[in-house]
Formats: C-alpha cells, sequence, structure tokens
C-alpha cells in the first residue's frame, strides 16, 4: 500500500510539532524517520496510524482518505515502543487478540485462528513461549510478541515506534536482521521510528531525516552521509566543526585550511561555513600552521586531538597508524586538510561560530 | 537509627525496643480488641436465644435490609462514577479536569453532617427545592432518596482514588494498541482496561461497600430516623442504645462489626494481590 501524505501540520498547545510534511512511501517499502526527540517522528506515525489526528494536510493511502478513516478501521500494525502488551493475557491471546474482536461475522473460527497463531509463534520463533505471560519475557521476546499481535491482523501498513529503543546493543543488532527478514517476507510497507541513525541506515530503504517538524532530507545513507541537505543534517551526522569560509569560484578558503581534497561546489562567491567530521580532518604538519596541537590522547587505534587556534578549539580524529601521526606532539603547527565536509552559505548576520570542544564528549557517545 | 534494624548488638540494651513494642501490643488491646471482644460479650450477655431475638427483631430487620438495599444501590453507582471519572481524568485533557480532581476528593474534606444538612436545605420541605419537589410529590428528605444521596456523597471518592493513580501509571498504549488492533471502545474497556484495574477496583468497592454500611454522621441529618422506615443499621443502634436496650444495640452492632471485618479480610486478601 502506497503512502502519500501532503502538507501535514500538527501543533500541541501551540507548539508546532508537524510544520507541512510531504512524504511518499512506496508500496513495500522500508523506511525510516529518523531524527533527534522532539522532531516530530512519532506524532507523524501516530497520525498514519489514526493515533492521533493532524491540524491541516493529507493522508491518503492506496487513493483512500485516511483522515476519513478511524485507527480501528484502517488495518494497520502498530508496534510501540514500549511493547504495550496485554499483561493479563498469554502470549497466544496476545497475538490472537486482533483476531479475536472483530464483528462475529468477519471473525475466523477459533480453530482457524489458533492456526494463525500457532503460524505466527512458528514464523517468530517463539513457539515455546505461547503459554507465558509478558512479565515472563525478555525484552528481545515481548518485541516478537509485539510485532506476531501486529502482523496478526494482516496489517496493510507495518508501523514501529523505536522497535528497538529499549533493548541491550546485541539484541538490537539480532532483532534488525531478523526485522529486515520479516519485512522482505510479508512484503508489507513498512515504516519506523529511530534516532539511532546506524540503523536507519542498516534497515532502511530510505531514510527520511526530520528536524524540529520539518522533513530535512530524503534519501540513502551514502546521500544522507556525504551531501547532507542541511547544516542540521550535516550536524546530526556527526558534522561537529564548523569553520567559518570565504567561497572563491565554489572554493572554500581560510586562512591554516587546505581545501584542495574538496570538491569545487556551484555556490555563489561569500562567507560560508565549512562543515566537518572530526574523523575527516587530516592535520599537516607546517611549522606556519595556524593551529597548535593542544591535546593528543590514545585511545589504541585513534588519536582524539584537539586543535587550538586562539579561542577556538576543535577536535579532530586520526587513525593512531596514519603517516602524520608521528609529528602531532603537543605544541606541534598545523594546517587542516578536511577530506570530506559540506558547505553552506553563512546566513546574513554573525558569522557561523566554531562548535566548542565540550560538544564533543555528547557527540562520541 | 541503623541500630535498630540490624541484629542486636552485644551489650546494647534491648530496652527500648521492647519498652516500644510493649506499648503498641498495649494500646493495640485497649483501643481495638478490648471494644471488639467487648461488643461480641455484650451482645451474647443474655444468652444466644435473646441474640437470634433482638437480631430478628422486626425493627432492626428492617433496618439490616435497608442498610444493605443502600450499599447494594450506592456501590454499582459508585463503581460507575468512579471508573468514569479516574478514567476522563486519567485519559483526557479537558476545560475543567483539575476542578473534576478536586471535586472527587471533597467528601474526604468534608463532614457528612454537613452534607447532609446541605441536602436538607436543598431538597427539605423549607429547603430551596422543597416546594417544588412538594408539587410534584417527590419525597427525598426523610426517605430512601435522600439517604441514597448522602451515602453516594460520602463514598463517592473511593473508587475513583483506587483506580485514578493506576490508570495514570499505566498509561494509555495498551488501549491504543487495542485500537490499532480493531477493538472497539466496549471492547477496549472490557478486555484491556477493566482486567487492568480490576483488582484496585475490587478494592476501593470494598471500602466504599463497608462505609456505605458504617455511615452515621450525614445520613442522621437526611433519614428522620422514622422506626421500621428510614432507620438504617447505624441509627438503629444508636435509638436502641438511648432506649436502654444496651444487648439489643450490641446484638445489633455486633452485625456490623462482622461486616467489617469480613471487608478487613477482603481488604488484606486483595491487597496482596495488587
Amino acid at each position: 500500500m502506497s503512502i502519500s501524505i501532503e502538507n501535514m501540520t500538527k501543533s500541541f498547545g501551540g507548539t508546532p510539532v508537524l510544520r507541512g510534511i510531504d512524504l511518499t512511501v512506496e508500496s513495500g517499502e522500508l523506511v525510516a524517520l529518523l531524527g533527534p526527540s522532539g522532531s516530530g517522528k512519532t506524532t507523524l506515525l501516530k497520525i498514519i496510524a489514526g493515533l492521533e489526528w493532524p491540524d491541516a494536510g493529507a493522508l491518503d493511502v492506496h487513493g483512500t482518505d485516511w483522515l476519513r478513516l478511524a485507527a480501528q478501521d484502517r488495518r494497520i500494525g502498530f508496534v510501540f515502543q514500549h511493547y504495550a502488551l496485554f499483561p493479563h493475557m498469554s502470549v497466544r491471546d496476545n497475538i490472537a487478540f486482533g483476531l479475536s474482536v472483530r464483528p462475529r461475522a468477519t471473525r475466523p473460527p477459533k480453530a482457524q485462528i489458533a492456526a494463525k497463531v500457532d503460524e505466527l509463534l512458528q514464523f517468530l520463533q517463539i513457539t515455546h513461549l505461547g503459554e507465558r505471560y509478558p512479565v515472563q519475557l525478555s525484552g528481545g521476546q515481548r518485541q516478537r510478541v509485539a510485532l506476531g499481535r501486529a502482523l496478526a491482523i494482516e496489517p496493510s501498513i507495518l508501523l514501529l515506534d523505536e522497535p528497538f529503543g529499549a533493548l541491550d546493543a546485541a539484541v538490537r543488532r539480532d532483532l534488525r536482521a531478523w526485522l529486515r527478514d520479516v519485512h522482505d517476507q510479508t512484503g508489507s510497507t513498512t515504516i519506523f521510528v529511530t534516532h539511532d541513525q546506524e540503523e536507519a541506515f542498516e534497515l532502511a530503504d530510505r531514510v527520511v531525516v526530520m528536524g524540529d517538524g520539518r522533513i530535512e532530507q530524503i534519501g540513502n545513507a551514502d546521500q544522507i552521509h556525504d551531501h547532507p541537505a542541511s547544516p542540521f543534517v550535516a550536524r546530526f551526522m556527526g558534522a561537529t566543526v564548523e569553520l567559518p569560509v570565504t567561497l572563491n569560484a565554489g572554493r572554500a578558503e581560510a586562512p591554516g585550511l587546505d581545501a584542495s581534497r574538496l570538491p569545487r561546489r556551484a555556490l555563489p562567491d561569500g562567507p560560508a561555513t565549512l562543515f566537518l567530521r572530526p574523523a575527516d580532518i587530516t592535520p599537516q604538519a607546517d611549522p606556519n600552521g595556524r593551529w597548535q596541537v593542544a591535546r593528543c590522547d590514545s585511545n589504541g587505534a585513534i588519536l582524539r586531538i584537539d586543535l587550538r587556534d586562539g579561542d577556538s578549539t576543535i577536535p579532530v580524529d586520526l587513525p593512531r597508524r596514519a603517516p602524520q601521526a608521528a609529528a602531532l606532539t603537543r605544541g606541534a603547527r598545523v594546517t587542516l586538510r578536511p577530506e570530506a565536509g559540506a558547505i553552506f552559505p553563512a546566513p546574513r548576520g554573525a558569522p557561523a561560530p566554531i562548535t566548542p570542544v565540550e560538544h564533543r564528549k555528547e557527540k562520541a557517545i | 537509627m541503623t541500630a535498630l534494624a540490624l541484629p542486636h548488638a552485644p551489650g546494647q540494651s534491648r530496652a527500648v525496643p521492647r519498652l516500644l513494642i510493649g506499648l503498641a501490643v498495649v494500646l493495640t488491646a485497649i483501643f481495638v480488641v478490648a471494644p471488639l471482644v467487648f461488643i461480641f460479650w455484650r451482645a451474647f450477655a443474655e444468652g444466644w436465644a435473646v441474640y437470634v431475638a433482638n437480631i430478628t427483631d422486626p425493627m432492626t430487620r428492617h433496618a439490616i435490609w435497608l442498610t444493605a438495599l443502600v450499599a447494594v444501590i450506592v456501590v454499582p453507582v459508585n463503581i460507575a462514577f468512579g471508573i468514569a471519572s479516574a478514567w476522563a481524568i486519567a485519559r483526557f485533557r479537558f476545560p475543567g479536569r483539575k476542578l473534576l480532581m478536586v471535586l472527587v476528593e471533597i467528601p474526604f474534606s468534608i463532614s457528612p453532617i454537613i452534607a447532609g444538612i446541605c441536602y436538607l436545605l436543598l431538597y427539605g420541605r423549607q429547603g430551596l427545592l422543597g416546594p417544588f419537589l412538594a408539587d410534584h410529590d417527590i419525597k427525598i428528605m426523610f426517605a430512601l432518596p435522600g439517604i441514597l444521596l448522602v451515602t453516594m456523597f460520602v463514598t463517592a471518592p473511593f473508587v475513583a482514588r483506587e483506580v485514578l493513580p493506576l490508570m495514570q501509571a499505566q498509561g494509555s498504549e495498551q488501549e491504543q494498541a487495542a485500537v490499532t488492533l480493531g477493538a472497539r471502545g466496549w471492547q477496549v474497556f472490557s478486555r484491556v482496561t477493566l482486567p487492568n484495574i480490576r483488582w484496585a477496583l475490587l478494592y476501593g468497592a470494598v471500602l466504599a461497600t463497608a462505609r456505605a454500611v458504617g455511615e452515621f454522621g450525614g445520613v442522621s441529618v437526611v433519614s428522620g430516623s422514622i422506626r421500621g422506615q428510614t432507620n438504617t443499621l447505624p441509627l438503629q443502634i444508636e435509638l436502641m442504645f438511648n432506649d436502654l436496650n444496651t444487648t439489643g444495640a450490641f446484638a445489633a452492632a455486633s452485625t456490623l462489626t462482622v461486616i467489617a471485618l469480613v471487608v478487613l479480610v477482603v481488604k488484606a486478601a486483595l491487597e496482596s494481590r495488587r
């Protein structure tokens, strides 16, 4: 089922959470809504599910206006972040719920429901858990049951809210691959919400990056990684170093900067900001360089270096075995040579500041 | 502080803990156990036959029946009101929500006798709505409706107060999940909401029942204490006591006490299940 969202807005008590969303999802596609908390991604998911209603805009699914349909009539599978299993029902009853609440005329006979539950337990690889209750299950098992419950009604669209948010890293990786399999086998259109880039890029056909109620960029991992569409996406993708530069014939220029590795950009001359990832910067030893090594720590594989120029400090990550590494002792002077970066014309007004080094700790997590 | 919680250190005096425990036992005996024993002792003071006669006295029997009737009507109404108000407060944001939260609690902070007087001033013959009610031949004061109203008022918070915190803690995700799975309003309520709150609900209902059966102050204002007509069990006990029929009063009291004890046991059983 293809989904088409047009110009959708929504605010909670005067605070806008969606500021005009346009999005089309093709039938059978697996799409990730990626963004920091508060970007409106969960609200968008709940609107598609019929658990929230937009202030304005259109939601069409396969040519039907879904804003006229109650959640009950949309036949969607929704998997909640914290699973929302029914604690007083066994796993079997949880999975059978969607079938057993159908009106008598369309409700399958008991034997058929039981067969369907068996089939799903098998499919989800949890046959031995059928008689258990949710409290007796681990997080990963609950996730599978929640998905089984959603799949039981053979949903036209599968929606997952932070599906792996509450799981530990190892289980996450397992379930991620498994969910991809489930999607490929059921072929249902799937949208999931996440704030984890790795998760989004590994799992989804297309990633929709959201920030502050808007869609900032839509694309696959490489596109978004190499060509962020906005300063927001660049920062979100880890480009925490922001250098003020001057564009001249499509090339960034700044004192102490060697931009020879960056391709020319079709941008007007004038002030701009260069967004860089700490790992994409190679410091070149240069006795006349503006930047000075203020700190240099090793974690074995990577050198974490702080470079200082007057009041501004930028972090750089360099492989310890890189040829340049030997010369980078404290106090050494260097020139910056970015290997990749994104340039955006500076907004009128104050020049973009260089990110203070404190930010690095948060981003390193 | 830790000395009390830890095993007894050698050489340290045991006098203080022993004194405190002893004090608690003595006070419990004086204020709880003794009156309880006394009730049954006095009720049976003139023998089993007199006890049965006292209990089966038409006036007492009527009082028991009336009290049961009041509980049977009031408690279901309270359950419905409690669930409805808790659901509204926990699940929705609407103007007046805070006010509703306060209103639900009001009966706890107002003396029942004031509630009784308010109803009297409103529905009594000299009351605000008195002439209107008299014109339409509706009798609220000194009749069953008045007793029901006051008892409902007094017991209103019990169910809501037990159910509301649970509903707030559980959030609405399970209900939303049920909706996305195609469940209609009633199915969501009966298959998801109700099973989640059943023990709290029962607990609140038990407390409300105990209160409805034992309510004295408010009912005494609005019932008029007409023997064999509007006398509930607590009022009947007082009447007999004032008539110097002590054995009869204690016999009637023993029935209330049994109800209270049963409630206590049910309550303890429910608490362990929650």
